[in-house]
């Protein structure tokens, strides 16, 4: 399996550090409804097919990533930069 | 105060030598790492220019004269060579890693071939010419890595993988040179 980091280039998977669901992304306001909070922290889908999810570039230019895949044919789709996102950091 | 002495990374490890091809201790100072604030590039830039520096584009480096300025991972880079210029610490964070790291050279005809073994990278020519910096491992350690010529490498590591990554690199070359022999 291989990454493409928008800097680094196409690398392999052994450089990259796997956190979790891109739902992480997508922390509720302070006052929302616990069961917002319960999502966020605890309720996941498991798809068969296409997920994205957060990955680390740890052993490269320590980016946060998004990456989008497909759980059944192991297929990358595309690879993000958290930071080039609307609201990630400049 | 007694007067220390000051002891590079691998002080007391000669070059090591195999099939023309020599794995030796480099030097680097200072070392300072420039990291610009968010939307401040063109002020760093401006601050660098005296030194004659740009900021580098990602997996290259700027230089000018004994300074450069190699990327070393996502809005950051090594300013090694030269002290921080005037007005660089408004515009970006500054920390001083210059007793951080290990810089080790590997020069001659079987760098490229000793390197790629710890190395998962293509460093054939084409794909890494000479002046690219990539951040890449060299097996478990997180090195920073440049091309200084054609047949020549730059390896940095973390100080404490000082003689980790030198044994590493060392027997590298010693089993290429054992496959010359066999061969």
């Amino acid at each position: 399996m291989r990454l493409t980091c928008p800097l680094c280039g196409e690398r392999d998977r052994r450089e990259f550090y796997y956190y979790g669901s891109e739902d992480y992304l997508n922390r509720p306001a302070p006052d929302a409804a616990p069961q917002a909070w319960d999502d966020y922290l605890h309720n996941r889908d498991n798809p068969a097919g296409v997920t994205r999810d957060l990955w680390y570039h740890d052993m490269g230019c320590s980016s946060w990533l998004v990456v989008t895949r497909n759980t059944v044919t192991h297929d990358i789709l595309a690879v993000e930069a958290v930071a080039d996102r609307k609201g990630g950091a400049a | 105060m007694p007067e220390l002495i000051a002891k590079s990374a691998l002080a007391g490890h000669a070059p090591v030598t195999r099939l023309q091809t020599t794995l030796a201790e480099g030097s680097a100072a200072p070392i300072t790492s420039v990291a610009p604030y968010p939307g401040r590039m063109d002020r760093v830039n401006a601050a660098l220019a005296p030194l004659g520096l740009a900021f580098p584009a990602p997996n290259g480096q700027t230089r000018q004269g004994a300074a450069r300025l190699i990327w070393t991972g996502r809005d950051q880079a090594f300013l090694i060579g030269a002290p921080a210029p005037d007005g660089l610490a408004d515009h970006a964070a500054l920390t001083d890693q210059t007793d951080g790291w290990a810089i080790l050279t590997l020069t001659g005809p079987v760098a490229e071939a000793t390197l790629m073994r710890p190395v998962p990278l293509d460093l054939r020519l084409g794909a890494f010419p000479p002046l690219r910096t990539v951040r890449a491992p060299l097996n478990h350690m997180q090195a920073i890595l440049t091309r200084t010529a054609p047949d020549a490498f730059e390896i940095m590591v973390f100080r404490s993988m000082a003689r980790t990554a030198w044994g590493e690199l060392t027997e590298a070359l010693e089993v290429l040179a054992a496959r010359a022999q066999t061969a």
